[in-house]
């Protein structure tokens, strides 16, 4: 089993199966549901797939597992060549499982080119877990850049009335900064002559050439995270993006600029990095406190959570730049369960806008006496977005603060004030669209959930769940390469294995 | 065997372009009704056994007829590039001549000649060849872009061309006169031995500095760079579509290793004189070519400034010089050249109650009704805008690779930020394809070399990343034939 390429396995499974739709003919009536099928079983596979590849890793081991490399762009040196450690681990788990749930979630809710849409999930599905798992820069790059081509289509086909104008803004300002990532990327070959990631992570840059590559990086993974004030694309595309759009954009394309900002720019440029912390710590402030604030004044519910996607975000790349080993521990911690808990937010705002199609919180109220069973997983997931103890998003809240209170007193203290902010949306929305009177006559006679939709939120509930309550299990695998990463990034820091 | 003989032996797919173009010149004549019908296949055959012969001769390099004509690896690369495509080119042609009423069969064979000057450009070894080359080229294709008579505006263009031409052919002349005169020769050997930098070798007269110039920007005109492009947007809109599917193409490539010949061998040394003018004209195709495209509405205009953009973008490689320069160029051209071809493959589908239509918002829900035809022209436009992982990203990639080697990281900056504006008029063709309520369906017509090109042209570029391999190696065999 070991010799298998389970990487690429995982990888390009869902491309095949999107090829596979492509080929699909007939009535419409059938060839939606045969492209249902196909992508629920293709989905189904590659996450089982992805499973082996976390029962075969090996925790104890601090460097790449599974590699495999072989000759790609002959002349620059650059290999097809990918691999795992602790970090990227999680996040392919994280991709395979949100495919899946998003396509179980949208089974009944899009209609429309039904086809189209499944391959584009696919292919997109492709490209994600390709971030997470190249190894070479020039591959990153292009899984990274490639992802925007089937999200342009997700939100400009199948997303709301303004959809043509976040189509656009999402491709065009996201694209902006990646092609500055370009620039630096190419700079860093002439420098060293390599591509690969672990060969980059040990190359010594010059500590000024090394602030210019930083502000390139920066430019596209800020972007991508987003911190403000570079957020402004994230609303729109969340808003009138269909409901998987927006889980898979905030579940995981936002967590590719923090992946990004951890696997480039912390150990290729530490110095650098050590440097820019005072402005990444006063721009994720400044997230943190104004996005809240506009959270509050939201009267949309998908663009609320955006807003409050912006402030956790903000809370990740803190954790980041703090760098020590809880810092960074958390915010991989917070960027997984952020997956977890936005995912399930936009599909629960997604599950009653099938029914009355409004996202104003005004449209609502009194939710509670007719959908019980939505209720309560409503509930979960606010409380765990708020950071409740026992939920996922206590642990990575909890060790972000920790570990940044002895670097920064003040950062600790007013991150933690925008959290209570958190709380106060958060709760308060809640009170808005499920409490009250039912008394709004649309309401009278809405559904409690489908039996895909239950089934959609189950393995959110229990990841939830089991983060916040034994978080070793995900902090175990990751603690040999976070300790790597440190020893590279801050010589002699204190190492998270052995506390 | 004569010495004669042996001059023939490079030459050999000319030589046979050449005969072949006269002997189906004469079968034309002697079949007046079909001709075309009977012509057309032959020119693509004998186009593709030239790329043949090409492949299958020695690549020495030989030099033959005095001096005046070489034959290398880097010109086999660029022959075989430029015979195939000018062959797709011609393939493309008939059906949308016989609609339009201009069934004549002296059209593939004028497409015939004008590759056959493409062919001797990318040999030229002198300025003579050179000049001849080029003519013999520019000559045909003037008539092509006049080909419609009965319409003004084809007219207008073909006029437009070859005014404007003529002038561009008058500025190499001179410049080549000018060369001449000051260092009195017109042999690339010679004057890259007797130019040479170094101890006791003789400067650069400035004259011929001047006369440089004068031949760069004749060169300049023929590749639609900016500052001498203003003809193109015209005779593209103005030209019959498949004549404009042919401009796009082969001469592109024809120009291109024109002066990558010119300026690595025999002013190789003097790149410090040429480099800022070649720098200079980079980055203001590649400005112009992004913001002008944004307001267009005819296809084929759109497809012009698109064009002024790539050569821009070509030219990024060309300033960047050494062999990461110029195999970054022949693989940016070669992959420019299959993106452009199935994107006019595309436009030649775009019919509605039997009238040929060029406007962009006739696309509107293309991917309703031609499912097919829109995701090939979506992964084209994709690849026009150099989005990985489509292989127009990876044209880019080489180009601003080099640019950043030789030190030259500004120009890569100015050519990344122009992209990502040229980005959005790929993306405005993807967004009324796909996004906007859907127009009235094309007539549905039997194509297959349309069909079949589009199709191919979509697959090479969305498949390139699996194969790299192939195009790679022979762009670098062929960048390293130039600069031994």
């Amino acid at each position: 089993m070991s010799d298998w390429p389970l990487l690429s396995l995982v990888t390009f499974l869902p491309l095949v199966g999107a090829a596979f739709i492509l080929f699909i003919r007939g009535e419409p009536e059938i060839v939606a549901q045969n492209s249902r099928s196909v992508a629920l079983w293709t989905a189904l596979v590659t996450f089982l797939l992805s499973i082996l590849v976390w029962a075969n890793f090996d925790p104890a081991q601090p460097g790449f597992q599974m590699v495999e490399k072989s000759p790609w762009l002959l002349g620059l040196g650059v290999n097809y060549y990918v691999g795992v450690d602790g970090i990227s681990l999680w996040f392919v788990l994280l991709s395979t499982l949100l495919t899946l749930i998003c396509i179980i979630g949208s089974w009944h809710s899009v209609q429309e080119r039904v086809k189209e849409y499944m391959i584009a999930f696919l292919v997109m599905t492709t490209l994600m877990v390709g971030v997470f798992v190249a190894l070479d820069i020039v591959l990153f790059y292009i899984f990274f850049e490639g992802i925007l081509i089937p999200m342009y289509l997700i939100i400009g086909i199948w997303g709301g009335p303004r959809r043509i104008y976040a189509a656009f803004k999402f491709f065009l300002y996201t694209l902006a900064g990646s092609v500055l990532f370009l620039i630096a990327i190419l700079v860093m070959y002439f420098e060293t002559g390599t591509t690969e990631i672990p060969r980059l992570m040990t190359a010594d840059f010059d500590p000024s050439l090394q602030r210019w590559l930083w502000l390139a990086m920066f430019a596209s993974f800020a972007v991508k995270m987003p911190m403000w004030p570079f957020h402004t694309w994230l609303p729109d595309a969340h808003v009138e993006a269909p409901t998987a759009g927006s889980v898979v954009l905030a579940g995981i394309l936002l967590k590719v600029g923090g992946y990004a900002f951890l696997r480039f720019s912390l150990p290729m440029l530490p110095e650098a990095s050590e440097y820019f912390a005072p402005l990444v710590f006063a721009l994720s402030v400044i997230a943190i406190i104004y996005t809240s604030l506009v959270a509050l004044a939201q009267t949309d519910m998908k663009k609320l959570i955006a807003y409050s996607s912006v402030a956790h975000m903000g809370i990740v790349t803190i954790g980041i730049f703090t760098p020590n080993a809880l810092g960074i521990a958390g915010s991989i911690i917070m960027m997984l369960s952020h997956g977890l808990v936005s995912a399930a937010l936009f599909m629960v705002v997604g599950v009653v806008y099938d029914r009355i199609h409004s996202r104003e919180i005004a449209a609502y109220g009194g939710l509670a006496e007719r959908m019980p069973v939505y209720a309560t997983v409503f509930m979960l997931f606010m409380l765990a977005s708020v950071g409740l103890p026992g939920t996922s998003g206590f642990v990575g809240e909890i060790l972000v603060i920790v570990g940044v209170f002895s670097v920064n007193g003040w950062v600790a203290l007013l991150a933690a004030s925008g959290m209570i902010l958190g709380a106060a949306y958060m709760l308060w929305l809640y009170r808005r669209v499920i409490f009250g009177a039912l008394t709004k006559d649309s309401l009278k006679a809405i559904r409690d959930m489908r039996a895909n939709e239950v089934i959609a939120f189950a393995p959110l509930v229990v990841l939830v769940l089991l983060m916040g309550i034994y978080p070793q299990f995900f902090l175990d695998p990751m603690a040999a390469s976070i300790d790597q990463l440190l020893a590279r990034t801050v010589p002699g820091a204190e190492q998270l294995a052995m506390q | 065997m004569t010495a004669a003989m042996t001059d023939l032996v490079p030459a050999l797919p000319e030589v046979f372009l050449f005969v072949a173009g006269l002997v189906l010149l004469f079968l034309g004549v002697f079949r007046e009704r079909d001709g075309l019908a009977i012509v057309n296949p032959l020119v693509v055959l004998t186009l593709l056994v030239a790329a043949v012969l090409t492949i299958g001769i020695d690549k020495g390099p030989v030099v033959a007829f005095d001096g005046h004509f070489v034959f290398d690896g880097f010109a086999a690369f660029l022959k075989v590039l430029i015979y195939v495509s000018a062959a797709l080119g011609v393939m493309m042609a008939p059906a949308y001549l016989a609609d339009e009423r201009m069934g004549r069969f002296e059209f593939p064979v004028l497409a015939l000649f004008a590759t056959l000057g493409m062919g001797m450009m990318v040999s030229a070894n002198s300025l003579l060849a050179l000049y001849m080359g080029l003519e013999l080229q520019s000559l045909s294709l003037y008539v092509m872009a006049a080909f419609q008579r009965d319409s003004t505006r084809a007219s207008e263009a073909g006029l437009k061309y070859f005014v404007l031409g003529a002038l561009a052919s008058g500025m190499l002349l001179y410049g080549a006169s000018l060369v001449y005169g000051f260092t009195g020769t017109l042999s690339f050997e010679v004057l890259a031995r007797r130019f040479l930098v170094g101890e006791g070798a003789a400067g650069l007269p400035a004259g011929a500095v001047v006369g440089l110039v004068f031949v760069i920007a004749g060169m300049a005109f023929k590749l639609s760079a900016v500052p001498f492009h203003m003809w193109t947007p015209d005779v593209y809109e103005g030209a019959p579509t498949p004549v404009t599917a042919f401009f796009a193409a082969a001469p592109k490539v024809a120009a291109m290793g024109l002066v990558l010949r010119l300026l690595f061998q025999p002013f190789g040394d003097w790149a410090a004189q040429w480099q800022q003018v070649i720098v200079l004209v980079s980055v203001a195709s590649m400005i112009l070519g992004a913001f002008a495209a944004i307001g267009q509405t005819n296809i084929k205009r759109l497809m012009a400034y698109s064009a002024i953009g790539h050569v821009g973008y070509a030219l990024v490689g060309v300033a960047a010089g050494g062999v990461a320069g110029v195999n970054a160029v022949l693989v940016y051209m070669a992959i420019y050249v299959v993106m452009t071809l199935g994107t006019f493959a595309c436009i030649l589908l775009m019919r509605r109650h039997g009238r040929y239509v060029e406007g962009i918002a006739d696309l509107a829900g293309l991917s309703r009704s031609r499912p097919g035809m829109a995701l090939a022209l979506g992964i084209l436009m994709f690849s026009l805008a150099g989005i990985p992982p489509a292989a127009g990203f990876f044209g880019k990639l080489y180009v601003f690779l080099a640019a950043v080697d030789a030190g030259l990281v500004w120009l890569a900056l100015v050519g990344v930020l122009t992209s990502v504006v040229g980005a959005y008029y790929y993306l405005r063709i993807v967004k009324i394809m796909y996004f906007d309520e859907p127009a009235e369906a094309f007539d549905s017509m039997a194509r297959p070399e349309l069909h079949g090109i589009a199709v191919l042209a979509a697959v090479l570029v969305a498949g390139f990343l699996l194969l790299p391999g192939p195009l790679l190696s022979s762009a670098e065999a062929a960048a390293r034939a130039l600069l031994p």
